[in-house]
């Protein structure tokens, strides 16, 4: 019987082309209808250290990287040391004898490819050991090797013909050697790794959680972006460097997080959508801008890609950390929506809801996204740019100040009329008769600074009614497991991979869950997370940080405790993690 | 200056009905009035142009100009006018703020501004203080100014704002004082029509809190530029911004080059009506 989940981890140092020989078997397997989901991790250092490319395939969605690892890929001897204890009991360790040499065990099966020696002697070809490596691979499970053929051809074909034949010998030495030396060894059960996989799909594609995001921007209609380079956010900025200018918008690269805040403040006032992205050290960064934006009711986005902190942290290394300081960081009283995407996918729709809902509420919107999620790829389906209509800012009119608000003061115009909702008709530089001064003094609703206590009060229960109505507007959470169960499980951004995974293995031992993951995480989407608590006990809060951020949020929220289940080790929970917290409460409920 | 054209506003037209808050003798009063004249001599309409400021006394200045305005927080106009210029790069904006505005808190987006040369003008209204918390040393105090965070004068010695500007590469450094608005506002006007970012370092005296730098001592301490003195020379633009002794007033260097709108500007090849066939395209590379 093939399988349908198998695990590959390829470890090596950086620079090695762990990350190449990852992409070229993620894309290859994706269009051979394979089901991928990957887990990429890189030392901060650009040569150096070890890193780790992990790839889930098989024939169904997954939505975590697998916590054992089925086959084990080996450059040299630091990635043995850290990777050999998650190999599986009786999985496949394929390591280079040129670098290490692996004492025997009998809980694995192991070969030596001579990755280097194959492409130094053989090939005459060192940079193609990479390529040997997929061949190796793609020969295990049983990639067809056409897929690619055709892939190394789209890489190389345009950089002349020798590159291209080096490369594509340098497929079928690897090819060859483990058919001839792994594939037909006595006692080797070549089924064991072969992978079943579904038909050939055009309408998927393979995407990193940072290229999504940076799509749903496009997608968005954002027309300026400015940032700052920080690990794991650049791809954004490089990414729409690109194509941004292609539909006429800019990117700047900024002297600093200030500066690409400030910068997106300024094109928001002049009526564009704008967005930055960073991690945790950059929002701290912007916190000051942030609250500019809430005052003077600016809308904007800003993406984290939270890694571990606190300070520099671990710059390559996950962490779910920065939910208080997105929700509530800054001086006084602030306005911010947070919202967090949970997988891939997720990354395109949710950064399209957060430009809606800051142009609809005017104010700054943090997308919590994470290491995790920036950097892995998974195949996923071809996203559609429709499905999320897009919503404009409530726009003064010129004659008749249309939208029901009051009309302008003699003259002037009243940027920040007192309405009904707390949203107030907003003008854009060249609308005549518009005019108004932006700014984070308190100001009456003509938006000239006044510091009196009716103003002061009236202009905060305004901007607080905008942040108390966005839950209406809360993208749709995600449920899993069974809405009846009395143990619940509530989790944000990509944990909730690893959450619904533990849950179904838990239904299959009988154990009745419901989960589920709010993707606006601030204000608290009340209308979703209270009909969830009804009728359970215990809630277990999962996230990836020390404090149990999300879990004292809802705790204040809603009056009740939660249950914290927290890992802050710099990974993502594996999925047993969860399981065994899941069964220790099943066996609590049943005392 | 150069053209003639029918001025079809009036300095009214430019006026708000917010009364300024600064203190009777303000230097900054002279600065408000230069840029009405120069607005409506470059006959803006009030709709299409936006002034952007930090904190600080005159940074206050906004409110008090019928036109778009965007006050910001300490030290980050620059970057706020900054993606106002580059997301609708047909609207005239200028930057207005003081010199702890500039050189200190934002003394970081100084230098980018400078090297990145945005189309914009920005005037600095220099009273070598802060005045609006009440008389402490700015960057440009000079050595010696005693306020009441250095009782005994400070030991730090002033930036060169001229000097500063003309390293980091700025295409266009002059200065102005606001005791003279007639030439303060031909200096804003070369500044607009000047194409790249116009640094314009303006005297502006504080009369409650600096007295060691007032409108007296400036007039005994400008002079007009030498009658020869070419600011397309580097060189010699450097020994007049250096010059204390007399502090020269007018446009001491300037420079023709691209700005960085126009450089930003040809890399577009497309707009937002060509986004669903971008995104399709770029679904199908990664598929």
């Amino acid at each position: 019987m093939p399988k349908t989940d198998l695990v590959i981890r390829v470890a090596g140092e950086a620079g090695e082309g762990v990350l190449s020989t990852g992409q070229l078997l993620v894309q290859a397997a994706a269009r051979a209808g394979y089901r991928v989901l990957t887990d990429f991790s890189p030392p901060a250092e650009i040569k150096g250290g070890y890193s780790l490319f992990q790839l889930r395939i098989g024939s169904h969605q997954f939505y975590s990287r697998g916590d054992q690892v089925d086959v084990l890929l080996c450059m040299n001897q630091e990635a043995f040391d850290l990777s050999i204890d998650d190999l599986a009991e009786g999985g496949l360790l394929i390591y280079d004898p040129g670098e290490l040499q692996p004492p025997t065990s009998p809980s694995r099966e192991q070969y030596g490819v001579p990755f280097s020696e194959i492409a130094r002697t053989q090939l005459k070809f060192e940079l193609g050991k990479n390529v040997v490596a997929v061949g190796a691979l793609a020969a295990l499970f049983g990639l067809p090797e056409e897929y690619i053929q055709k892939l190394l051809q789209q890489r190389f074909g345009g950089r002349g013909a020798d590159i291209l034949t080096k490369n594509e010998a340098a497929l079928q030495a690897g090819l060859g050697y483990v058919r001839e030396h792994v594939l037909s060894a006595p006692g080797f059960t070549a089924e064991r790794y072969a992978v079943e996989r579904g038909e050939p799909a055009r309408d998927r594609i393979v995407l990193s959680g940072n290229q999504a995001v940076s799509l749903g921007a496009l997608a968005a209609g954002v027309e300026f972006f400015a940032g700052y380079p920080i690990t794991p956010a650049s791809d954004i900025m490089e990414f729409l460097a690109a194509e941004l200018p292609k539909v006429g918008g800019s990117v700047i690269q900024a002297e600093d997080e200030i500066a690409s805040i400030n910068m997106v403040l300024g094109a928001s006032f002049a009526g564009k959508r704008a967005m930055t992205s960073t991690s945790g050290p950059g929002v701290s960064l912007m916190i000051e801008a942030l609250g500019l934006g809430a005052m003077a009711e600016l809308p904007c986005v800003l993406v984290d890609a939270q890694r571990a902190g606190p300070s520099t942290g671990m710059p390559t290394r996950h962490e779910q950390g920065d939910l208080f300081m997105a929700a509530t960081g800054g001086h006084g009283d602030i306005q911010r929506i947070v919202l967090a995407p949970t997988s891939v996918e997720d990354c395109f729709y949710q950064v399209q809801n957060a430009f809606n809902l800051a142009d609809k509420y005017q104010m700054p919107v943090i997308v919590l996204q994470d290491t995790v999620l920036a950097v892995r790829n998974e195949s996923i389906p071809r996203p559609d740019p429709n499905r999320i209509p897009r919503q404009t800012r409530l726009l003064y009119q010129p004659n008749g100040n249309g939208h029901g608000a009051p009309p302008p003061h003699e003259g002037y115009f009243s940027r920040y009329a007192l309405t009904e909702s707390g949203i107030s008709p907003v003008s854009v530089p060249g609308q005549p008769g518009g005019q108004y001064v932006a700014t984070g003094l308190e100001h009456s609703e003509e938006g000239r600074p006044r510091y009196d206590p009716v103003t002061k009060r009236e202009m905060t229960e305004k901007r607080m009614k905008k942040l108390a109505a966005a839950p209406q507007d809360a993208p749709e959470a995600e449920y899993w497991g069974d809405p009846a169960a009395e143990i619940g499980i509530i989790t944000w951004g990509s944990t909730a991979g690893p959450v619904q995974e533990a849950i179904r293995l838990a239904a299959a031992e009988g154990i009745r869950v419901a989960g589920m993951a709010p993707k606006m995480l601030w204000p608290v989407a009340a209308g979703q997370i209270e009909p969830f608590l009804q009728g359970k006990q215990d809630v277990l809060v999962a996230e990836v940080n020390y404090s149990g951020q999300f879990a004292d949020i809802l705790a204040a929220r809603f009056g009740r405790p939660f249950e914290k289940l927290t890992v802050y080790a710099g990974e993502a929970f594996r999925v047993r993690d969860i399981l065994a917290a899941i069964r220790a409460q099943a066996r609590a409920a049943v005392r | 200056m150069a053209e003639t054209i029918t001025l079809t506003h009036s300095l009214d037209d430019y006026k708000s009905d917010e009364k300024p808050t600064w203190c009777p003798g303000c230097g900054d009063f002279g600065v408000l009035n230069a840029l009405y004249n120069a607005m409506r001599a470059k006959n803006y309409d009030p709709k299409d142009v936006v002034l952007v400021s930090g904190i600080g006394c005159s940074s206050r200045l906004p409110f008090f100009v019928s036109t778009y305005g965007f006050h910001g927080v300490h030290g980050r106009a620059m970057p706020i006018a900054t993606g106002v210029k580059v997301a609708r790069p047909e609207l005239n904006v200028l930057v207005l703020g003081g010199d702890g505005d500039a050189f200190a808190i934002g003394g970081g987006h100084f230098m980018h501004a400078a090297r990145r040369n945005l189309n914009l003008t920005y005037v600095i209204m220099d009273n070598q203080t802060y005045g609006l918390t009440k008389g402490q040393a700015s960057p440009t105090a000079q050595l010696g100014y005693v306020h009441k965070a250095a009782p005994k004068g400070t030991v730090e010695a002033p930036v060169n704002p001229l000097l500063l500007a003309m390293a980091c590469g700025a295409s266009f450094v002059a200065r102005g004082f606001s005791g003279q608005p007639k030439d303060l506002a031909q200096l804003m006007l070369a500044g607009i029509e000047h194409n790249g970012l116009a640094i314009i370092d303006t005297y502006s005296p504080c009369p409650t809190f600096n007295r060691v730098n007032t409108f007296k001592t400036y007039r005994e301490e400008v002079a007009p530029l030498p009658a020869d003195h070419d600011p397309h020379d580097f060189e010699a633009a450097l020994r007049i911004a250096a010059s204390q002794e007399p502090r020269y007033l007018g446009v001491i260097y300037q420079r023709e080059g691209p700005s960085y709108d126009e450089l930003l500007a040809a890399r577009k090849t497309g707009t937002q009506a060509d986004l669903p066939q971008l995104l399709e395209s770029l679904f199908d590379r990664y598929s």
